[in-house]
């Protein structure tokens, strides 16, 4: 009986021993399951159709044409490929303004013969509707509209997962906004980090180690949304008054504040990465007459630079992670960055900041996964990464 | 003026006194600039500190009142990531380091750990979502929101397990192995006793790690605002960072509910403060423990 209680809980702990695993597994179904599926499909709202004329030779339509076309930004054929002729937009907003009640019925059983009436009397309509509502007469047909592909979900220039009829979902500057503060916040704090760790490892006595170690391990268990209130209150006016913005909020802030929280990470990590360096090879660099910051800088420095390199990409990595700090300083705008004194939005912000109003299962949600999936290949690729660096310093 | 160095030497020590100037004002004003982060949020915070501001609902749209609800959703999260999460990353981390046999499993085991503990934390919201709320139907709940911030606290349990039981010589094993002693046996009784105060740290750390993230609890469990407190675990309950990160962003009115951010802001840093003395003392006494035997 006692053997077999003692079966049965080795296993359990056996089973333990694969939870991360398991929950790795469970992230990559979950998130990839709801990331994917919304490629291929189409960005107008589900069973809406965008209708003309058979006259009109144009047959496709990318979502940009469509929101331009909607926002008065193109309004002539003629910049589509067809005669000069002047383009209607009409959907249901504008609808009653055209038709009036007794000629769409109550319950709008006559719209599609108005509809359809009306594109045959003004060739040059763009007509948007529910395919429930409108049936095609022989005059009527509907216009393709280019799916959504990974490469436009990956290049598109342009952010609007609400804009109607149909969205735009290019996750481009989201991209770039993400690795331009990422990029940034390493290079303030690598080189900061690095001068603190050879002086934490190498310089101070025991007794001054023994009183920063713990502040600097302290600092890293601050909360990020903490930092972010204090960029909030602090760096971003400060910014905004320095140079002379009209908001604070920009991508500098953002590297700014994710370099000092970054700090104590790298810190720790390449300290660490510095001790490893056997004590004969020091030893060896003295007794040659060199002095002990020639030793750091042309024995220490290069011994220990693939454990430095792995913690600048893990720093990297848990910078595109971030979220909250980023998602109060940096400004949320949704535009390819052109500086650093901009507002930009990040990809873990956007989720962050979207998620709450997209409608559930709808492409918004679903996008908002890929962008998911995007951030976790990301952080797993540095992750990796990083490991193999500082495998390779183990092996040699 | 700087005096002519009359030889190769001196030049090798002037540079290096210059740079290790320049390594030590590094360091110290690094340490400067973080410590008065947490001086200015204390400085602004700690007048809004009394009894009233633990003990009382938000008032007037948060602009008034305390933090009671956000205190309490607090602490339901914390316990309920922390009963899911500890047992199963105990159980992991020995696993790991007693059982698992060196090679590819455990690289794997690792490696799967490493990855799990980059994961950011806003995919841990998202997959949390996706999982409990709605796949399992837990709707925003305690219930799911715990089990969210489990995941995220999980590594880290696992990681310190692994490394207490590591620390724990093999002699110990070995005695227990030659008094006839089974292996589960020797984990019980011998290996984690002596490893559970450095076990137990890997707990404390996770308490703190979980009482401060935002973004796992964003659309698992948190409420915007919930004027009373939670009577279920299916229940959506305040949390301290989301509190603070909603009346410093969003809230009716960002500039007279400052105070009350600041006193947040406090809270947290006071849960960090505290988190991280404890841990540092059962750490060294768990070091000394160890010499002692």
């Amino acid at each position: 009986m006692k053997r077999y209680l003692e079966y049965l809980i080795e296993w359990i702990i056996k089973g333990c021993g694969f939870i991360s695993a398991f929950i790795v597994l469970m992230i990559v179904l979950f998130l990839f399951k709801e990331g994917i599926s919304f490629l291929n499909s189409s960005p107008l709202e589900k069973n809406y159709g965008l209708f003309v004329s058979v006259n009109n030779p144009v047959r496709k339509l990318t979502d940009l044409q469509i929101k331009n076309i909607f926002d008065k930004k193109i309004t002539n054929w003629s910049q589509l490929g067809w005669r000069n002729d002047s383009i209607r937009t009409i959907d249901i907003n504008n609808i009653e303004s055209i038709f009036t009640k007794e000629q769409l019925g109550t319950n709008y059983e006559y719209l599609s013969i108005c509809i359809n009436h009306y594109i045959d009397s003004i060739p040059g309509t763009l007509a948007f509707f529910s395919e429930r509502l409108l049936s095609i007469s022989s005059g009527t047909k509907e216009i393709e509209v280019d799916k959504i592909s990974l490469w436009s979900f990956l290049s598109g220039e342009e952010w609007f997962p609400t804009a109607k009829p149909a969205s735009i979902m290019g996750t481009l500057p989201l991209l770039l906004g993400t690795l331009i503060v990422s990029f940034f916040a390493i290079l303030f704090a690598l080189p900061l980090g690095l001068a603190a760790s050879i002086y934490l490892a190498e310089i101070a006595d025991e007794r001054i180690r023994k009183i920063l170690k713990p502040i600097i391990e302290l600092l890293s268990g601050i909360p990020s949304v903490v930092y972010g209130f204090f960029g909030l209150v602090v760096i971003v006016p400060f910014l905004q008054r320095v140079f002379h913005l009209a908001v604070g909020e920009t991508a500098l802030a953002g590297s700014i504040l994710l370099a000092i929280m970054a700090l104590p990470t790298i810190i720790t990590v390449s300290e660490d990465a510095i001790r490893t360096c056997p004590r004969a090879m020091k030893e060896a660099s003295l007794a040659l007459g060199a002095s002990h910051w020639q030793t750091i800088w042309k024995v220490i420095l290069p011994y220990a630079s693939s454990g430095i390199t792995a913690a600048s990409i893990l720093g990297i990595g848990r910078a595109i992670g971030e979220t909250m700090a980023v998602l109060m300083v940096t400004g949320n705008a949704a535009t390819i960055p052109h500086g650093l004194l901009q507002p930009v939005r990040t990809i873990p912000a956007t989720i962050a900041a979207e998620l709450g109003e997209a409608p559930y299962g709808g492409l918004h949600f679903k996008s908002l996964f890929a962008l998911a999936c995007m951030l976790f290949l990301i952080t797993m690729l540095t992750n990796i990464i990083a490991e193999r660096i500082s495998a390779k310093r183990k092996l040699s | 003026m700087l005096a002519f160095p009359k030889n190769i030497d001196q030049i090798k020590m002037r540079n290096q006194r210059i740079m290790f100037w320049i390594a030590r004002g590094i360091s110290y004003s690094i340490i400067a600039i973080l410590i008065l982060i947490l001086f200015f949020i204390l400085k602004r915070g700690i007048g809004v500190i009394n009894w009233e501001f633990f003990s009382t609902m938000p008032k007037e749209g948060m602009t008034k009142g305390g933090i009671l609800p956000a205190i309490i959703g607090t602490l339901y999260l914390v316990a309920g990531s922390m009963i899911i999460a500890f047992p199963i990353g105990m159980l992991s981390g020995i696993y790991v380091n007693e059982y698992a046999r060196e090679g590819q499993v455990k690289r794997f085991i690792k490696l799967m750990t490493n990855n799990l503990a980059g994961v950011p934390s806003i995919v841990f919201g998202l997959f949390g979502m996706a999982l409990f709320v709605n796949q399992l139907n837990f709707g925003a709940s305690i219930l799911a929101g715990s089990l969210t911030l489990a995941l995220l606290a999980l590594p880290l349990i696992i990681r310190t397990t692994e490394e207490s039981l590591k620390a724990v010589d093999n002699t110990f094993r070995h005695a227990s192995y030659a008094l006839g002693a089974s292996k589960l046996y020797t984990i019980r009784k011998v290996v984690v006793p002596i490893a559970f105060p450095n076990i137990i740290t890997g707990l404390i750390l996770g308490i703190g790690r979980v009482s401060g993230e935002t973004a796992p609890i964003l659309f698992t469990v948190a409420a915007y605002f919930l004027p009373r407190l939670p009577n279920s675990v299916f229940d959506q309950c305040m949390a301290l960072p989301y509190h603070l990160y909603v009346i410093s962003t969003s809230g009716t009115d960002i500039e007279t509910s400052r105070p009350i951010a600041y006193g947040t802001a406090v809270v947290l840093i006071a849960i960090v403060l505290f988190v991280n003395l404890l841990a540092n003392f059962l750490r060294n006494y768990f070091s000394r423990k160890v010499k002692m035997k």
